[in-house]
């Protein structure tokens, strides 16, 4: 079992996950994400489809995976990794579907995703988490071990692989279709204090 | 009429090295009493956790470990020179770069920049070149101010030629809807520099530069600090909160410069600073 149920109500995860894995996690969970992931942004994304079509394997297994959308800093003399906070998550919307076809379960990134994603999410059983946005020192302090294994020359963007450790991030896109922005955010707005043209429909 | 002051190239190289390595660790204090007071003042539980964790990341960031963000962004260097300054040993674009290049190197910076836009998009491998504006100014001394600026926030900036007759209440909205649709992406809670007429790049540059000014100063023209108290109230509004997880503080400072315009257009420019606020200024 690769999702456990901790006392505080949070979960922990370790990939592989199976799609039984991803049905326990729901918009809005706090989830501890530990093991192995891998560090891909946009160059790699880019890459990484062109691997596909030219018929090549990705750098990596997907089967159960989870990418990080990350680009650490250089590492200081004595640690593992520099600051490796989350980047913004729907800039690798095009890619996404390709890479769940694989067998990729999880993602993890900051901010919302578009409408092909979070269909794909519910198609293929994979979920969407958030990580704190900008908070990429604290993130730096759960991450055990970082090798490069593609794309070297991408720099900051070369794909790794990633040990974390309770590495605390919520779940935004289910696999049933929901939104926590949406649930998160709507109980705050104070629609009398906006126009109009603001009152209708979500905030994004 | 003041003499000529010559000042070394190696100075303005070093006063850019020194400013990129500080700032990517240490918030300004401005910024922090920002995050402070949005502590204090956020009503959803959760917004104040994620604060809670800001303000831990910032301490941790001060210790000089690790950058507050991995994104340690764009250089955006202001560079006013006194118009009795002459700079001598090296060119002055040459001695910013020059600054970046060796600040980002031995702080442990990430290069973010790539040589071109659309073909190859090779990274430069230390984060040159900066994005410069520079002014001719009076007097014998030169201000330098850097900015690291993220590029997740930089991307939902938006630039609209407003017609005279959508007026300010068209202002008004495109900078709320500007706010909206970021949403979780920029960062928030962060910092919303507002550029109001010139012409179509001025628009821009005032609203970077209405970024740089002490969060929550308000403006001069009281005509204008209202604008930005009820931008403020209404950006707040949207209930989007820290990390967009709901809650009252969606930003913490709208910033509004204005300019004159020409009688057919009405400039507006939105650009958007995330919760990594990394600025600081060096007179030289």
């Amino acid at each position: 079992m690769s999702v456990e149920l901790l006392p505080d109500g949070r979960k922990r995860i370790r990939a592989p996950l199976s799609d039984e894995d991803v049905r326990q996690l729901q918009a809005g969970d706090v989830v501890l994400v530990s093991g192995v992931v891998y560090a891909a942004r946009d160059a790699a994304h880019k890459r990484m489809i062109e691997l596909l079509d030219a018929g090549e394997p990705l750098p990596f297994d997907p089967a159960g995976q989870i990418v990080y959308y990350v680009g650490p800093t250089p590492e200081k003399p004595g640690h593992v990794i520099g600051s490796a906070g989350p980047t913004t998550a729907s800039r690798m919307d095009r890619y996404t579907p390709r890479l769940l076809e694989l067998g990729v379960k999880g993602m993890i990134g900051k901010g919302g995703r578009g409408p092909t994603v979070r269909e794909a999410l519910k198609r293929h059983t994979a979920v969407y988490m958030a990580a704190l946005g900008g908070g990429g020192a604290l993130a730096a302090l759960q991450i055990r071990a970082q090798r490069v294994i593609a794309f070297e020359d991408l720099g900051p963007e070369a794909v790794r692989e990633l040990e974390v450790e309770d590495l605390p991030v919520w779940v935004v896109n289910d696999c049933e279709g929901r939104d926590f922005y949406e649930q998160a955010v709507a109980p705050w707005r104070k629609e009398e204090l906006l126009p109009e043209e603001f009152r209708l429909g979500a905030p994004r | 009429m003041g003499q000529v002051r010559e000042v070394d190239a190696a100075e303005i190289t070093r006063a850019v090295r020194e400013l990129c390595m500080e700032i990517n660790y240490k918030v300004p204090e401005d910024m922090a009493a920002a995050i402070r007071r949005a502590r204090e003042k956020e009503e959803s539980p959760i917004g104040r956790q994620i604060l809670d964790l800001l303000i831990r990341n910032q301490e941790l960031a001060a210790q000089g470990e690790y950058p507050y963000c991995q994104d340690t962004g764009y250089t955006v260097v202001f560079i006013d020179v006194g118009q009795d300054v002459h700079i001598v040993g090296a060119d002055l674009t040459d001695a910013i770069n020059e600054g970046v290049r060796s600040g980002y190197r031995d702080a442990y910076l990430r290069a973010s920049i790539v040589a071109d836009p659309v073909f190859e998009r090779r990274n430069t491998g230390d984060n040159t070149p900066a994005f410069i504006h520079t002014r001719i100014v009076p007097g014998d001394q030169i201000r330098i101010q850097v900015d690291a600026k993220g590029g997740g926030s930089e991307n939902k900036g938006r630039h609209a030629m407003l017609k005279p007759s959508d007026g300010l209440e068209g202002v008004k909205s495109f900078v709320l809807r500007t706010v909206a649709e970021a949403g979780p992406d920029a960062c928030p809670p962060g910092i919303i520099g507002v550029g109001i007429g010139g012409n179509f790049e001025y628009a821009a540059i005032l609203a970077k530069r209405a970024l740089m000014r002490k969060v929550g100063q308000p403006h001069p023209d009281p005509r204008v600090a209202e604008l930005e108290a009820e931008l403020f109230e209404k950006c707040n509004a949207l209930g989007i909160g820290p990390q967009s997880l709901g809650g009252t503080q969606t930003v913490l400072a709208v910033h509004v410069e204005t300019m004159a315009t020409h009688i057919a257009s009405l400039p507006v420019a939105v650009n958007i600073e995330c919760h990594a606020h990394r600025t600081g200024t060096r007179v030289i």
